[in-house]
Parts: structure tokens; C-alpha cells; sequence
């Protein structure tokens, strides 16, 4: 009944518009067409310098109340050069979006059409139009150099002593795998994968595999280098790390790397936020199945000592795989379960074994 | 009742200036009377042509905007339930939640149907088939026939992408970009079933009909301009055409043959796009395949498609703006020559979608400097604009607002892509909400906004009447406004990081913090869309009801289509075609208000 009631305000509204309009219609042919153009004119004229204005306001305004949403400062040695490079384009940007709109805006409230005007004839001026070509030349020049130069930093190599995360996408969650004591990641391959004993396909013959064990959280060790393989299971997904103000494509068939140093721990961010519920998060940032927004991971920074703690906890996968007794599906090792997952693997297969 | 007097004095018109002078005095021909099918449905009429793009993409573009409405109403409101939306969807919105699925395939939809249904064959089709042989001075397009399959392809798909949203698992929903492996593999997503299937034949059928279209605008433009007419001598929006069918006719190919290995991959058990996949607990046998490979192909068009529906709007807007300013357009070499930069830098940037695929380092930075390159044309034709009209002597009819809307927005979309342009914002903003904003605002809105001014402004030509003035106004301020309140703030939960495409973001401790808002932008969108039904109901009322226009000429513009009959029968002209003896900007020369194309330069002229 509301529905319909809705409904019918909606179409009294779009018909009194509309009789309204027409009666508008009339009247200015009633008045002729050169007074009502005039009268219309006018209205326009000023409702356009009132946007210019409010539009303006509104532009201080609604960066008063949303700037500090943006996630608080940069938590990655990258990501601060990030927040200094598009606060520089801002400035650029910014300058150029003010001047301009208010030239287009006033410009065209005080060029409207007057009895007695007449238009300039104006064709062309290469003077003018030299200066408009070579000032954005020269702006964009600066931007696109002071942007390949963070760029190439962003892009290099990861330094010698970083710590060696490998995160693999999978719908819908991330299986994250550390290299263990020897600080090298075992060889894998795909047609080895097992979703009760080896999410990833390690190969069990690789020696170097034997110490390597999967989290269910990113730990990660503040103002340490930390370099990600990024990798995909199924379908392209990306390694989104807001915090960090860093992203990386997880394809798969086709390992990515992305490398940073975090600044503050977990708990400094919590600190810093004024947020006992801080946490970094991972997301999947691109488009990757209908459980995509639920695909959410967790890193926790600490210092050296807690890394050190939560690290001797660990236990290899390869320990898991063959020495006790293999996991039953829905432990999934230590992946986190996720609702949309359940659906998928062994949500169909519950009751498949039930039969 | 004109129609008919031109129509029946347009045969032997035609004869004289198509017919090459064959054959003269067909007698049989004069008492031919055109069916309705034949004018109407198959009609090789390029005017008739171009309102059947029109209202097609007007039908689409009520879809697909309603699906937005819908799919908004998940984002601003995500605790609610709307029970009428099981009553329309059923089991797609179970207790009157859309369920995820649903909501991708609502998101794939949108972005599928207003970019290439409504934004590439409403907007460039429409006014493409209207305005070049009306500008340029022919009677119709090099190949009428070609013309008339152009839009019964684009018919065909439209037909089966509808069929798609009926098929049991449902229409496509990896996105409108289609990303393999998820859009290849039924067992990743359900909408990459049958659904998927009828979408890439659709495609294909789309790009079929954009090449017809293209290869006719283009021949047109080249051969068919009548005396006089220079390539200097033609108005902005044919160049604007006329690099829009270019584009179109180099990039959609590509597209194709992306679409044909996908399709390939999907049912024929190649692996051009896939590798190394374990989906659904099954370790599939495909090795050696490039899921970036697909990014590739489907950019080389993606990219100079944004191009393909900007560019005809620039070229209507110069032409509204100099006509309403009753000013020349400022540097209109300029202008011809930023097109054509864009034109060629359309094809040089499409790896700025890719920045953060793992693409190489070093390719990534020479894609930063092609695409931060692009701005430099885009600010002259801004400045230009501008120019345009100052010191002009502005007549603020509604095409005249939204052409100024235009600028406007194509200010504020076209700065924030130099943020997404430079790779190392970029790495942070990938896939965010702010990328949303940007080119929503600089290709959705001021496409749009093109489109509205060129359909206000054109309208009069078309059907021989006026859509109603005051709720064209109505319609351009709420639209402008809504278009700012739901956008701009956008950049801001981007900078947050906030992913697109998330059907819920309540357990994102990063993201939450923006329910109020994406409610604010929820109910800022279903007015904007109330608004725009009350400009289609505008449109259609007039199109029966409109007041009639009473003159040739009701804009005073000395463009050639202004110098046909109100209502232009097969063939334009009832007599000659007329000789164009200058440049379609001479407003306001010598003291006078304007020259039309056709009349003779005098001696004492002054030289512009």
C-alpha cells in the first residue's frame, strides 16, 4: 500500500511539473519569444553564478567532513611517497579545477545575452593558444617525472634482507605461506594441490618446502622489508593493501610481486587511530566471483620479538600433510573459513558424502 | 504533412544528385508510395536511422540506469529490505535483499549496456546517421542499405543481451570488462554460464554493427561533401565523427578477436587465457595460457572507447556553444588538431588499465607519459571552450546549459585522470571508488551531458517541434547538481581505499565508515532518475505535442541542415544541394549576427 501510495505522489509530482511547463509554454508565446528568452535568460544566468559559489562551498565542505576518512597517514615507506606524490597533483589539479570553473561560470553569467551586446568576433589568437599548450606541457612534465621517480622506486627490486611472504588468491579468501627456518619457499605446482593437506601444491619432494608452513594472518616485523608473491588459484584477484596505500594483481599461472616496509605496528596504529579495533586489512580489489567483497585478510605488524614468538608456534604444512593424521575437510588447515567458501568445495560436498 | 509534399518531390531530386544523371524522368518511380515498413522499420532514410539508434539507446539507457537505482539501493542501504524487489526479481532478491549474484549481474549489466548500448550506438550512432550527410550536404550515407544493418545488428544484440537477463543462471557478471578466467570458466561464477555466452554473442554482433556504421560515416565524410564543403570548411562535429569512426573502426576488431578467444577458451578447450587453474576442487588441464593476454586485447579497444563516446560529444558541444554564444568557436584548427592528437594517443595508452597487473616497470612508465600526454589536448580544447564564450552574447537555451555542464564536468573527471594516469597514485587508487568517480564524471555524466545538449539542440530538426523548454531546465539543473552530490564525494572513499564492486562493505573495519554517505549518494541517485523520466516523458509528448517550430532556421545557425525543409523528406534537399562557400562559424562577423555556410565570401570581408 506505502509502495503504491509512493508510487502515485511520484506521478502527481511528475504531472504538475508537467502542466506546469506547458503552462510556461504558452505564456512565452503569449509574451513572445524574445521577452520570455530574455526572462530565462536571466534565471539561468543567475542560477549559474549561484552554483559556481555554492558548488565551491560545498567543495570546502564536504572535504571538512570526509578528509579524515582517507585512512590516516601511510603506514609503508612507499606509501608515504604515495600521500606526497597526489598531494602534489592535488595542488596542480586543484589550482587548474578552481580557475577554470570559475572562468567557464562567470563567464558565462556576465556574457549573457543583453539587449545591445554584441558577441566579439574572436576566431582565433596563436599567442594565446601557445601559452595554453606549453603550461600544461610543462605541468605534466613535472608530474610525470616526479611520478616515474616514485614509480621505479615503488617498481625495484626488494632489498636483500627482506622477509619473503608468498599470498595466493583463491575464491574467496588467501592462503598465505611462509618460507620457514631456511627463509626460501618450496617449489609448487598447481596439479599438486589438495584443499585438505595442501592448499597451495607444494611439492613434497622440494626439501626446501619441508619447513614451510601456512597463517592464517599476514604477520609481518615493523620497519623490516617484506617482499609479497602474489599468486591465483582460480581467477585473477588483487592484493589490496589500503593502509599501505599499495596493490597488486594476483594472476594466476602468472606470480606478482610487490615489495614495502610497514611503519607502525598494529598496536601504534591503534594508538595513532584512537581505535582499540585497528586493524590492517587485505582486500581483494579486484572483481573475482560473487563472494568477492567478503574475500578479507588480516596482517598484524610487531616488533622482532613478537614475529619471533608467534614464528616458533608454527607448524610446517608438510608436518601437517604427513605426520598427523590428515586434516579433515572442514578444518581446511589453517585458512580462515569464510561463509561464502563453504558454499563452494565443501559446502557440495557435505552432502555428497552423506548419500 | 510537409513530409509528405518533400517526400513526393524528392524522387526526382534524388535522381539529380545521386543518380549521376542515368536516368532521367522515371516516371514509375514518382507514384511510389513508401510503405510503413519500408520508412519506418527498414528504412535507409540516415535521419530514420538516427532516431531509431535514439530511441533504442533511450530505452537502454532507462534499463540501465535503473539498474543502477537497483544496485544502489544495496550500497546505501545493505540492513534494508525491499519486498517489491522479490516481486520483480524472485529468487534474485530473496526476502527482498538483492542476493550477490544478482548485484554483479546488475553492476555487469550497467556498465555493459550504458557504454556500448546507450553512450556508443545512442550517443556517436544517433548522431553520426543525423548530422553528416545533413552537415557535409549529401542526400544520405555513402551506403544507405549498409546503414540500414548497421542498426538492425545493433537491433540483434540488443535482442540477445535482453535474452540474457532471462536465462535461468542469469546474465553476465564478471564485471563489463569480462576478465578471464572468471568470465571463461562456468564453474567460477554462474553468470559466466550461458549468460556469459549471450553476452560475447552480443558483442559480436554490437561490433558488426559499429563497423557497418563506421565504414559508411567514414566514406561519407570522405566523398560525399557537396561543393565547397573543404575538410577545413566542416563544422567540428563531423571531425568529431569522423575520428570516432576511425577509432572505432581500428580498435572494435581487436575487441572481436579478444571476444572470439575467449569464446574459444570457454567451449573449445584452448588455453589462450588460461593457466595453471585449480576451480571449484578440480585441477583443470589448461597450461600455458596469459590471463593478461585477454587485459591486452580488451584495452587496445577499452581505451580508445571512452575516446569513441567523448569525442562526439566535444564535437556538438563546440557547435551548440559557438551557435548559443553567437561566437566563432575559438580555434577551431586547434580544436580539429587536439582531436586528432587524442585520436592517435587513444591507441597509445591503454596499458594505464594495467599498471598494477604486474605489468613491466618500464612499459608501465612510457604508458604514464602517453597518457599524462592527453591532457595537453584536452586543455586546449578547455581553454578554447572557454574562450568560446567569453565576451559572447550567450543565449541559455537548454542545449546551451548542458553543453556548458559539459565543460564543466569534463574539468573536474578529466584532472582526476591525471591522478589515475600516473602509475604510482594509481598503484594506491586502482580499483577504488575513486576510479568510479573519475570516469563516471568525465565520460558517463559529460557524455551524457553532451548527448542531452545535442538532443535539445537537435530535436526541432528532427521531428520539426521543440521540446519543452522549462523542464528541459528542470532537467538539466537537478541533473548537474545530482551529478556532483553523487560523484564527488566518491574520490573521497576511494582515497580510503574503498574497493568497487563490493556488494557489502559492513564487515570491513577500513570501510564502514562510509554507510551514512553511500546512503546519501543512494537517494541523491533515485531522484536523478526520477529527473531523467520526466525528460524521456519530455521527449516522447513532444515528439507528438511539441510546439511546432515555424522557421528553417530556429537557432540562427549557418550550419548546412538548417537550410533543408523543417521536416527534410529521403534526400534532405527538395532541390540542389546547396554550395558551401565558408566556414560554419561566422557568428557575429562584420556586424553581423551570422552567415550561413551557403552564401558567398564578399570582397570587402574582413579575413578571419
Amino acid at each position: 500500500m506505502s509502495g503504491f501510495l509512493a508510487v502515485l505522489v511520484v506521478v502527481l509530482i511528475f504531472v504538475v511539473i508537467f502542466q506546469i511547463a506547458k503552462a510556461s509554454e504558452y505564456v512565452s508565446i503569449l509574451k513572445g519569444e524574445k521577452k520570455s528568452r530574455q526572462q530565462s535568460n536571466r534565471i539561468n544566468g543567475f542560477l549559474l553564478i549561484a552554483f559556481l559559489i555554492l558548488g565551491l562551498i560545498g567543495v570546502w565542505w564536504c572535504n571538512d567532513i570526509l578528509k579524515d576518512r582517507i585512512l590516516g597517514e601511510a603506514a609503508s615507506d612507499h606509501g608515504v611517497d604515495i600521500d606526497k606524490m597526489w598531494k602534489t597533483t592535488l595542488a596542480v589539479t586543484g589550482i587548474v579545477f578552481i580557475i577554470t570553473q570559475i572562468l567557464l561560470f562567470w563567464f558565462s553569467f556576465k556574457y549573457q545575452e543583453k539587449e545591445g551586446r554584441k558577441a566579439y568576433y574572436f576566431p582565433h589568437n596563436n599567442k594565446l593558444e601557445l601559452i595554453w599548450t606549453v603550461v600544461p606541457a610543462i605541468a605534466l612534465t613535472i608530474l610525470v617525472a616526479y611520478g616515474l621517480k616514485h614509480w621505479f622506486r615503488l617498481t625495484s627490486e626488494a632489498p636483500k634482507e627482506s622477509m619473503v611472504v608468498e599470498i595466493t588468491g583463491q575464491q574467496f579468501n588467501w592462503l598465505i605461506r611462509y618460507p620457514g627456518k631456511d627463509g626460501q619457499l618450496g617449489s609448487r605446482f598447481y596439479k599438486e594441490i589438495n584443499n585438505a593437506t595442501n592448499p597451495v601444491g607444494q611439492i613434497w619432494t622440494d626439501d626446501l618446502n619441508k619447513d614451510d608452513f601456512m597463517a592464517s594472518e599476514m604477520h609481518l616485523v615493523v620497519n623490516k622489508p617484506v617482499k609479497l608473491i602474489i599468486g591465483s588459484k582460480d581467477v585473477v584477484h588483487d592484493v589490496g593493501l589500503p593502509h599501505f596505500r599499495l596493490k597488486m594483481d594476483a594472476v594466476p599461472g602468472i606470480p606478482t610481486t610487490l615489495w614495502f616496509t610497514p611503519r607502525f605496528t598494529t598496536a601504534e596504529m591503534k594508538k595513532k587511530t584512537n581505535n582499540p579495533d585497528f586493524t590492517y586489512e587485505i582486500s581483494c580489489d579486484q572483481m573475482c566471483g560473487e563472494g568477492h567483497y567478503s574475500m578479507r585478510g588480516v596482517i598484524v605488524v610487531e616488533t622482532q620479538e613478537e614475529y619471533d614468538a608467534w614464528i616458533a608456534k608454527q607448524v610446517p604444512q608438510y608436518k601437517l600433510a604427513h605426520e598427523g593424521s590428515p586434516a579433515p575437510t572442514g578444518t581446511q588447515g589453517a585458512t580462515p573459513a569464510d561463509p561464502v567458501m563453504n558454499s563452494d568445495s565443501s559446502g557440495t560436498a557435505a552432502p555428497a558424502a552423506a548419500h | 504533412m510537409s513530409n509528405e509534399a518533400t517526400l513526393h518531390g524528392q524522387h526526382e531530386v534524388i535522381h539529380h544528385g545521386e543518380g549521376h544523371g542515368h536516368h532521367d524522368g522515371h516516371d514509375h518511380d514518382h507514384h511510389h508510395e513508401q510503405s510503413f515498413i519500408s520508412k519506418y522499420v527498414f528504412s535507409m532514410d540516415h535521419k530514420m536511422i538516427a532516431k531509431q539508434f535514439l530511441i533504442t539507446g533511450i530505452i537502454w539507457a532507462i534499463i540501465g540506469a535503473l539498474f543502477s537505482v537497483l544496485f544502489r539501493l544495496q550500497l546505501g542501504f545493505p540492513d534494508a529490505t525491499f519486498p517489491w524487489l522479490e516481486s520483480i526479481l524472485g529468487h534474485w532478491a530473496e526476502g527482498g535483499r538483492i542476493t550477490p549474484q544478482a548485484y554483479y549481474a546488475l553492476v555487469t549489466m550497467h556498465g555493459t549496456i550504458l557504454v556500448f548500448f546507450v553512450l556508443t550506438a545512442g550517443l556517436s550512432g544517433t548522431f553520426s546517421n543525423f548530422l553528416i550527410p545533413l552537415q557535409v550536404g549529401a542526400r544520405d550515407m555513402a551506403s544507405p542499405f549498409m546503414n540500414m544493418l548497421s542498426y538492425w545488428f545493433f537491433f540483434l544484440a540488443s535482442m540477445v543481451m535482453m535474452a540474457s537477463f532471462f536465462v535461468q543462471t542469469g546474465p553476465a557478471s564478471g564485471g563489463w570488462t569480462a576478465y578471464p578466467p572468471l568470465s571463461a570458466l562456468g564453474d567460477a561464477s554462474i553468470g559466466s554460464k550461458i549468460g556469459m555466452d549471450l553476452w560475447l554473442v552480443s558483442m559480436a554482433l554490437f561490433v558488426v554493427s559499429q563497423l557497418l556504421g563506421g565504414l559508411n560515416y567514414i566514406s561519407t565524410i570522405l566523398n560525399l561533401r557537396t561543393k565547397g564543403m573543404s575538410m577545413t570548411k566542416m563544422p567540428l562535429t563531423i571531425w568529431s565523427f569522423f575520428f570516432t569512426a576511425v577509432l572505432g573502426v581500428l580498435s572494435f576488431p581487436v575487441l572481436l578477436s579478444g571476444f572470439i578467444l575467449l569464446l574459444f577458451d570457454r567451449h573449445a578447450g584452448t588455453s589462450f587465457y588460461l593457466s595453471e587453474l585449480f576451480v571449484k576442487g578440480k585441477v583443470l588441464p589448461n597450461e600455458g595460457g596469459s590471463a593478461i593476454l585477454y587485459q591486452h586485447l580488451f584495452w587496445f579497444l577499452g581505451h580508445p572507447e571512452v575516446y569513441i563516446i567523448i569525442l562526439p560529444a566535444m564535437g556538438m558541444v563546440s557547435e551548440v556553444l559557438a551557435i548559443n554564444a553567437r561566437k566563432p568557436i575559438f580555434g577551431y584548427l586547434a580544436m580539429v588538431g587536439s582531436m586528432f592528437a587524442i585520436a592517435i594517443l587513444a591507441f597509445l595508452v591503454w596499458a594505464h588499465h594495467m599498471f598494477v597487473t604486474g605489468l613491466n616497470p618500464f612499459l608501465g612508465a612510457f604508458f604514464v607519459l602517453l597518457t599524462l600526454l592527453i591532457a595537453v589536448p584536452s586543455a586546449i580544447k578547455v581553454f578554447n571552450w572557454i574562450t568560446t564564450i567569453w565576451k559572447g552574447n550567450i543565449r541559455f537555451t537548454p542545449g546551451a546549459l548542458f553543453s556548458i555542464g559539459f565543460v564543466s564536468t569534463f574539468i573536474s573527471g578529466g584532472l582526476t585522470g591525471i591522478w589515475l594516469g600516473n602509475a604510482s597514485i594509481d598503484i594506491h587508487l586502482h580499483d577504488t571508488y575513486f576510479v568510479i568517480a573519475h570516469f563516471h564524471i568525465v565520460m558517463g555524466v559529460s557524455a551524457f551531458f553532451g548527448m542531452f545538449a545535442a538532443i535539445y539542440h537537435w530535436f526541432p530538426k528532427m521531428y520539426g517541434r521543440y521540446l519543452n523548454q522549462t523542464i528541459g531546465y528542470i532537467h538539466f539543473w537537478i541533473t548537474l547538481i545530482g551529478a556532483y552530490l553523487i560523484f564527488w564525494p566518491m574520490h573521497y572513499e576511494g582515497m580510503a581505499g574503498m574497493p568497487r564492486r563490493y556488494y557489502n562493505y559492513s564487515s570491513w573495519a577500513s570501510f564502514n565508515q562510509f554507510d551514512g554517505l553511500n546512503a546519501f549518494i543512494s537517494i541523491v541517485v533515485i531522484i536523478v532518475f526520477a529527473c531523467q523520466l520526466l525528460f524521456v516523458i519530455n521527449f516522447f509528448y513532444s515528439i507528438f505535442k511539441g510546439r511546432k517550430v515555424t522557421t528553417t532556421n530556429p537557432w540562427l545557425a549557418t550550419t548546412l541542415e538548417w537550410t533543408t525543409p523543417i521536416n527534410p523528406g529521403h534526400g534532405n534537399w527538395p532541390g540542389e544541394i546547396p554550395e558551401v562557400h565558408r566556414w560554419a562559424y561566422d557568428y557575429s562577423k562584420d556586424g553581423k549576427d551570422f552567415i550561413p555556410q551557403t552564401v558567398p565570401v564578399s570582397p570587402d570581408e574582413s579575413a578571419h
